[in-house]
């Protein structure tokens, strides 16, 4: 019998991944209110590279907004995206529910409510720096995922992932009905609050990036080493057991990775819903079940998704900006629908 | 092979495997049977080290309690009653997570895990299925896929949970003439749970009788499935006669008057 390289994604799906990813970057400096173009932006992005030396013929001024204006906007989103997509593929795995959302264990919520008493806070004449607000959102999603993991052992049976699943529903209708009274008595505060939540991708340099790179790379190497282990949960715990893995300690550390990522993008970029549902699901549906090909092409796929979606949410009714998140919803939902009617494979 | 001294299990605070001893010479096939809720899988899963347990339980001489999760996983093999089938998941991929005791940790599958799979995939004849989808086999095909992982873990001793159950006569016979063979090519023990008796009968060298958690019958088939056991374990009106020296049950209806 033939035997074929396995267990890893296949080499086209990376090759295609990384295309996206190139092309998406390229178009995502080079468009906005100053075009340019798009090959002196390839080439301006190649230059940069150790051992590499072109010439990519854009002025100094044109150089500028690709370094300190686009490319942190662009690089910020390809991380949140990836973030985003892999925590989602993650959740996916680890509750053996195709429905899962790197949200669903109260992080949204806390990051909401952190950002709200945040804005108000200053409203109301707290010295704060605007730029303190992803803080104050991380600790709000930490602390949310904190009250969940505390909530989910209380009484009999202690922790496992459905009463994890229905502690974080608990926290999540407490922490927003919490927000909602705080934003109520603070309406001025409201337009703001709503800014925050529908998502962004801040423009200030290249600190959110900085900000949320260490948080990104800690959680993306522990879910990439730990992808195997997702494939052999997929049989059930059991049986995992019996292969000799601990289920449920795979369960916790790939949980926490993933939710304390999602914690770090949700900070600097608001509530963008639906990149990690639907980009993981996008991408079993093309390259297969095995989480070992999802969860990177998954970052690849999700952090291209969210530069075109953000290229759009500044283009479409520029000068103005649409919230990012009403743009993923928007051209991800029809788009999810064309994958699900052009593949044959029934991997939900 | 296995040996299981006085092992009881609780579930939920009731007893459900009542001080137990068996024991499985090498290359030998021994089956445990017992009419429903008497403990039978409850006993092979704490076998497999899935349940915790009191008592003693040794896998080659090695206390089981005592074995990491993958060395355990390298010495015992189980096949569950209705494993789960991951949707989409091809059978090649399916039989490969069983070489996971054998994977480092954060590594992946080498040359010789690869080496493992084709000949498993081979001796069970499932090459020509080896790229299609589990979730597309009938009941008998996936049966043999689900042994073939558990081949793959190497293990010498393979436990089988009710591994024909959901098989007609035919296919049930398939799958344990192939156990048997393997067992005699691969030195493999075996312990199994089986609920039709005159199967377990005619495959096992000895029967384990379990009822209510406890030991009630431990022989050859012929000492273990006698009409007085069967009168008294399963309530059940039973002639057995003998045929080449196996037993054979013949089920008597009540005739009223």
């Amino acid at each position: 019998m033939k035997t074929r390289p396995r267990g890893r994604a296949r080499p086209r799906w990376i090759a295609a991944g990384l295309l996206v990813v190139g092309a998406a970057v390229v178009l995502g400096v080079a468009i906005g209110p100053v075009s340019l173009p798009p090959l002196g932006v390839a080439l301006e992005l190649l230059d940069r590279l150790p051992l590499v030396d072109i010439d990519s013929g854009l002025d100094e001024t044109q150089a500028n907004i690709v370094w300190l204006l686009r490319l942190p906007r662009v690089v910020l989103a390809l991380l949140v995206g990836g973030m985003l997509a892999l925590a989602g593929g993650c959740y996916q795995g680890v509750f053996r529910n195709p429905l899962a959302d790197p949200m669903l264990l109260g992080v949204a919520s806390g990051a909401g409510l952190g950002a709200t008493l945040f804005i108000t806070a200053r409203a109301a004449g707290f010295p704060a720096a605007q730029g303190v607000l992803p803080i104050a959102a991380f600790v709000g999603a930490v602390g949310a995922l904190l009250l969940t993991y505390l909530v989910g052992g209380v009484g009999k049976g202690g922790r496992n992932p459905t009463r994890l699943i229905l502690a974080g529903v608990a926290v999540t209708s407490f922490l927003s009905a919490v927000q909602t009274y705080v934003q109520q008595r603070n309406a001025e505060a409201i337009r703001q609050v709503y800014s925050w939540l529908l998502g962004r991708l801040a423009v200030s340099g290249w600190n959110d990036v900085l900000t949320v790179l260490p948080y990104v790379a800690v959680t993306a190497a522990i879910v990439l080493t730990l992808r195997r282990e997702l494939d052999v949960l997929t049989v059930g715990d059991d049986e995992a057991s019996g292969l000799g893995l601990h289920p449920q300690r795979s369960r916790y550390l790939l949980l926490a990775a993933a939710s304390l990522g999602t914690a770090a993008a949700v900070s600097v970029a608001g509530l963008i819903g639906f990149v990690g549902i639907i980009v993981p699901h996008i991408v079993r549906l093309l390259a297969g079940p095995s989480y070992r090909s999802i969860l990177p092409l998954s970052v690849l796929f999700g952090g291209a998704f969210l530069v075109l979606a953000d290229l759009l949410a500044r283009v479409a009714v520029a000068p103005g900006e649409l919230p990012i998140g009403v743009v993923t919803a928007f051209a991800g939902a029809p788009f999810f629908v064309l994958v699900m009617r052009t593949t044959r494979q029934e991997a939900l | 092979m296995l040996n299981a001294d006085a092992v009881s299990v609780e579930l939920g605070g009731r007893t459900v495997v009542d001080k137990v001893s068996v024991t499985v010479a090498p290359g030998e096939w021994v089956t445990v049977i017992g009419p429903n809720g008497a403990g039978k899988s409850t006993l092979l899963r704490a076998v497999a080290g899935l349940l915790p347990y009191a008592g003693d339980i040794t896998v080659a001489g090695r206390p089981l309690a005592a074995m990491r999760p993958r060395e355990r996983a390298r010495r015992v093999a189980m096949v569950h009653q209705q494993p789960v089938v991951p949707p989409g998941m091809t059978v090649y991929d399916y039989v490969l997570l069983g070489r996971t005791p054998h994977v480092p940790p954060l590594g992946r599958e080498g040359a010789a895990d690869h080496a493992a799979v084709a000949e498993v995939v081979d001796t069970l004849d499932l090459g020509a299925f080896a790229d299609r989808r589990l979730d597309t086999l009938s009941g008998g095909e996936r049966q043999r896929v689900f042994l073939a992982r558990a081949l793959a873990q190497g293990a010498e001793l393979l436990l089988l949970d009710e591994p024909t159950t959901a098989l007609d006569i035919g296919h049930q016979q398939e799958v344990l003439d192939l156990v048997d063979r393997l067992r005699a090519e691969a030195g493999l023990t075996v312990l199994s749970t089986m609920h039709d008796l005159a199967i377990a009968g005619e495959y096992a060298d000895r029967l384990v009788l379990l009822a209510a958690g406890r030991l009630a019958a431990d022989g050859t088939p012929r000492e273990v499935l006698t009409e007085a056991n069967l009168a008294e374990y399963y309530r059940a009106r039973v002639r057995v006669l003998h045929v080449d020296g196996i037993p054979v049950l013949v089920p008597v209806r009540r005739r009223p008057g």
